[in-house]
């Protein structure tokens, strides 16, 4: 069933992709800053201030996706036994955990000039540094625990307990009275965001995907060769 | 025009350290990454290098083996 998550098969095609990822990476970002620093508007109200927000609302929204997907292999590494599944997950937390730091960092930059503060025990503030504990527990334990099997348990269980934190993390500014604003872009309704405030923000987002997806191929064929050098050790 | 740009209606002090925080943390990602992947690849050019001639026709038999040396001059030597 799950012939394309082989590992000789995928390296043969992340491997290739590094340079593509990396070219369209570059493109994006640089097309992405022009226009969110040069070209688009500031704010009525917020001013130039607002041009954080193409750097803090991609970091959000891409850790988050992050961790939910590393989630999501965790629960089909449970039902499926599929080791392919785990060492994906691996591979995409550390850029996870960068972004969550990225948009927890600007968030605090962006707070200082719009609510006067650095930092609040927010709901949205609050769960997105839990969290980064969650980013951190799950790549310490990668690092601590050396049994394969026990790791592999340890990983998936702290990234399905986190899942839960994920829907909070959403809801948060609906849910309870916070500083964050609610969200400007929703899917399935009408957006509140001006449309000249779209094309950077669409840019800066794919730009981030892309670097998350060129760090994730760059970890996982560093963990592949480290297997194929467990191998050469047996012959 | 530049100096205006620059300064952001008195906002640039906190836009260009949000963007520069991003670019740096991309930055050190990316070469620690990169570093660990040069070094585990190195490492697995070393070992292949040193396989006898069986062992290397055994290793040359598996796809990701011969992926991974391409490009490298290990491969002259199979």
């Amino acid at each position: 069933m799950f012939k394309i998550f082989g590992v000789n098969k995928m390296f043969s095609i992340t491997y290739r992709f590094q340079k593509y990822v990396f070219f369209l990476f570059v493109v994006f970002l640089s097309v992405g800053l022009v226009e969110a620093l040069l070209l688009s508007p500031p704010d009525y109200l917020q001013s130039d201030s607002v041009r954080i927000m193409y750097v803090h609302v991609p970091s959000a929204w891409v850790s988050l996706g992050i961790f939910s997907t590393i989630a999501f292999l965790s629960i089909g590494n449970f039902i499926f036994k599929n080791k392919n599944f785990s060492l994906i997950a691996k591979s995409l937390a550390p850029s996870g955990l960068v972004f969550n730091i990225i948009a927890l960092v600007t968030g605090a930059i962006w707070g200082k000039p719009t609510w006067g503060t650095f930092w609040a025990w927010d709901a949205r503030i609050t769960s997105m540094l839990i969290l980064a504990l969650f980013y951190g527990m799950y790549i310490l334990s990668w690092k601590i625990f050396e049994d394969k099997l026990q790791v592999t348990k340890i990983t998936s269980i702290i990234a399905i307990i986190g899942l839960v934190n994920v829907p909070i993390i959403k809801f948060s500014v609906e849910w309870w009275t916070t500083l964050h604003q609610p969200s400007s872009v929703k899917i399935l309704s009408d957006s509140t965001i001006h449309s000249s405030m779209i094309l950077p923000l669409f840019l800066m987002t794919a730009a981030f995907v892309l670097f998350s997806l060129l760090i994730f191929l760059m970890k996982y064929n560093t963990e592949l060769i480290k297997i194929k050098n467990k191998g050469l050790e047996r012959l | 025009m530049i100096i205006d740009k620059l300064l952001m209606s008195g906002y640039g002090i906190f836009v260009w350290s949000a963007f520069a925080f991003t670019m740096i943390n991309f930055i050190f990602l990316y070469f620690v990454t990169k570093f660990k992947f040069e070094k585990e690849k190195n490492k697995f050019v070393l070992k292949y290098g040193s396989l006898n001639p069986e062992q290397s026709k055994a290793a040359r038999g598996q796809a990701t083996n011969r992926e991974i040396i391409s490009g490298t001059t290990v491969k002259s030597k199979i």
